[in-house]
């Protein structure tokens, strides 16, 4: 160990990259799969008429070809990535959220209220808008909490059923001219969006670099991703996060109060969306005015992100990339007569990709499991472990004496997750974390 | 046009409206029972509204495009059902992943290739159509509209009739005692979602077919979701369920037709209104008209 030079914190990071049983074929199914998808797309384009080769160039030039490409694609990054970690902290609590697209609506909605109404001087302004769209994400989607709590209403039902109601909510508020519909130039006629938010109002560059610009938007949501992984990972309300969404009851039982974390969970990633329409709405991507088609899709892509990434705020970052290279690379893709649609199909495979072959994986292993106590190959003189015990070499009386393997023999063979102790509400010790494993493992 | 003409007018178009909704309601609903809470129902109507124009300007038979979209969607319903009640992903990602890749193929196929349209055959019954104010709603329609007669007290009869319903109803309430007493909860599962598929396609169909007679891009827009809606409007019942269809599509009628007639009502309120209708119908029904209880919860033996 010492010669490759691996410490500690090594061994740490090399068993947090393994990716447990059957890794290595989840890894390599997914690179088949990707390769069927991608594979599934140039086909596509082939039979109606176009070129691969072609439109992957587009692809590429339109999204990572130059430093202007790049800057292109990351200002759908930002929000992307937002979505996607907010849908990542309701997904582990099992308060599945699924009306990010609405949630992103609102946050425009608030952030163009305040920064239109609002007559603050200086970056001031910028610090309320986003404010603004945070808390008024995180009351509409912490109404579908509410509902959950005091009426029971299903939460995947009210988010969803609440995007339609966004729409025609930020529709209304740009049709209405004593809401945000702009104000009245000359005698044209007047189209249902807002003025542009004002200039000290919005996300500029960072630094001066040429050609590339780093939007403060993919700063902020960065440090976003990043904070939350910590939190998720590493504090006491992470944890009881992660008990909740694994097993309330249990969670219930070891003094967590369910109804109130789940619905907090379910108010960040309402928050975090409406971050993310706060962005589209002062940064370059947009028009800077609050339009009803301005969400772009960012709340359902965003969720697809939190998917593909397995409800990892870390690996959304590189998924975020990848989905807003997509976006980007799009719009390229019309000069070479391939309709940009395209991009869309290769998202859908894409993720279908990325989050099959695990599910697949785990089942085949689930049912060959289930099959081995079906066989009667072995020895029919162990009744004992009708749980697949790993061999007919029962540990029954020689194994008493044997006192290096007994426990190793007998932790082996107990897989019922129903007779380990809930796990106590306070993280942070050894004890805990093999609990956390097995937790995990229960639901693998 | 005197106000009964205007009437005829709206409850006419009202009835257009309702029946891709009512078509795709009957599946969604049996879907529902059985406890998946199927949200590519808007994939299965847009691939079937695509497929119907396709097979139809193929064959230059409308009545063939219909089956072929109604097809279209049992294709859907079965993807959607081996990915979530065989595999086991989550149905709320695969719907939204359906979902989002019909409207990416079916735009990227409408971009590339030109169709000829085709529309059904209309049923015309003279005597009867003249009656006023209801006369044209009834019995001036494009003929998959009757076929909707059909399949209405089908749907109820097997879901409330049949074995096969009872079985599909006991997989959406508890489906641990459903798999102890040896149903095959998710077979059931995949069976309602083929169900749904094959009317949802009839709806979707019928919209490319029947009402408009070609497909543009993202034509059943958000159709998918309103059906979702009036499920839950109509609490789990499948008369209430064709209520919420009826008045979703008259809302969606007065919404085209007032501005013509001079009247200005807001228009957001009335898109929005089947969502709020939903939402309003589960929180006051919430403890007298229950989900079924298993909803969109997945199955898989030996865990709670």
């Amino acid at each position: 160990m010492a010669t490759l030079g691996i410490d500690g914190t090594g061994q740490r990071l090399l068993r947090r990259l393994n990716p447990g049983p059957g890794g290595w074929q989840v890894g390599l199914a997914t690179v088949a799969t990707v390769g069927v998808a991608l594979g599934l797309s140039a086909l596509l384009i082939a039979v109606t008429g176009g070129s691969p080769t072609a439109s992957a160039k587009a692809l590429y030039q339109g999204s990572m070809a130059s430093p202007a490409a790049w800057s292109t694609s990351l200002l759908y990054v930002a929000p992307l990535l937002l979505v996607a970690v907010g849908a990542c902290v309701s997904a582990r609590s099992g308060f599945f959220n699924i009306g990010q697209e609405g949630q992103v609506l609102i946050g425009a909605l608030a952030g163009a209220w305040v920064g239109l109404r609002l007559a603050v001087p200086g970056p001031l302004l910028l610090v309320l808008v986003l404010l603004a769209s945070v808390v008024g994400a995180g009351i509409w989607a912490g109404l579908s909490a509410l509902m959950y709590r005091f009426r029971g209403v299903n939460i995947v039902v009210s988010t969803m059923l609440m995007t339609f109601l966004a729409q025609q909510l930020v529709s209304f508020a740009v049709n209405t001219p004593w809401l945000l519909q702009e104000s009245r130039l000359g005698r044209g006629t007047l189209s249902p969006q807002s003025n542009p938010v004002p200039e000290n109002a919005r996300l500029t560059s960072l630094g001066d670099y040429p050609n590339l610009q780093l939007n403060g938007g993919l700063v902020l949501a960065v440090v976003v991703a990043v904070a939350l992984a910590l939190v998720m990972a590493r504090t006491r309300w992470g944890f009881r996060l992660k008990m909740v969404g694994l097993n309330p009851a249990t969670a219930r039982h070891a003094g967590v109060r369910v109804g109130a974390l789940g619905g907090i969970a379910l108010a960040i990633s309402g928050a975090l969306a409406g971050l993310a329409g706060a962005l589209l709405l002062t940064s370059p991507v947009s028009t800077n005015r609050l339009q009803p088609g301005m969400s772009l899709n960012i709340g359902w892509d965003g969720l697809l992100v939190a998917l593909v990434a397995r409800n990892n705020p870390l690996l959304a970052i590189p998924v975020a990339v990848l989905f807003g290279v997509l976006r980007a690379g799009g719009s390229f893709l019309a000069a070479t007569g391939v309709p940009s649609f395209l991009v869309d199909v290769v998202k859908a495979l894409l993720v279908l990709a990325f989050v099959a072959p695990p599910v697949v994986i785990g089942m085949l292993r689930r049912r060959r499991l289930a099959d081995e106590p079906a066989t009667p190959t072995s020895t029919p003189t162990a009744p004992a472990a009708p749980m697949g015990a790993p061999a007919p070499t029962a540990p029954t009386a020689g194994s008493a004496e044997a006192a290096g393997s007994a426990p190793a023999g007998s932790a082996a063979p107990v897989p019922g997750p129903r007779t380990t102790a809930p796990p106590p509400a306070d993280p942070g010790d050894a004890g805990t974390a093999g609990n956390k494993d097995a937790m995990e493992g229960r639901l693998a | 046009m005197s106000a009964a003409d205007n009437i005829a007018t709206i409850l006419s178009s009202g009835a257009r409206l309702t029946v891709p909704l009512a078509f795709a309601a009957c599946g969604e609903y049996v879907a529902q029972r059985a406890g998946t809470l199927n949200i590519s129902v808007e994939a299965m109507m847009l691939g079937a509204a695509f497929g119907s124009i396709a097979v139809a300007s193929a064959t230059g038979s409308a009545t063939i495009g219909l089956v072929a979209g109604a097809l279209v969607g049992v294709a859907v319903a079965f993807v959607h059902g081996i990915l979530s009640h065989r595999v086991q992903i989550n149905t709320f990602v695969v719907g939204l992943v359906l979902n989002a890749l019909v409207l990416g193929l079916t735009s990227y196929l409408i971009t590339v290739s030109t169709f000829t349209g085709h529309q059904v055959w209309q049923v015309n019954v003279p005597g009867l159509r003249d009656i006023p104010i209801i006369g044209p709603m009834l019995f001036v329609q494009r003929w998959p509209v009757y076929l909707l007669l059909a399949v209405i007290p089908l749907t109820w009869w097997l879901v409330e009739r049949s074995r096969w319903g009872l079985e599909l109803r006991a997989v959406g309430e508890n489906p641990q005692a459903a798999d102890v007493s040896g149903i095959e909860v998710n077979r059931r599962r995949r069976q309602a979602l083929l169900w749904c598929g094959l009317l949802a396609g009839l709806g979707g169909a019928y919209l490319a077919v029947g009402e408009v007679g070609s497909f543009n891009q993202n034509m059943t827009a958000g159709r998918g979701y309103l059906v979702i809606a009036a499920v839950i409007f109509g609490a789990w019942r499948l008369g209430r369920t064709l209520i919420g269809c009826v008045v979703f599509g008259l809302a969606d009628a007065m919404r085209l037709a007032l501005p013509a007639l001079g009247v200005t009502m807001n228009s957001q309120l009335l898109i929005a209104a089947p969502y709020l209708l939903a939402l309003l119908a589960m929180l006051v029904f919430a403890t007298t008209h229950r989900e079924p209880r298993a909803l969109a919860q997945p199955f898989q033996r030996g865990t709670t």
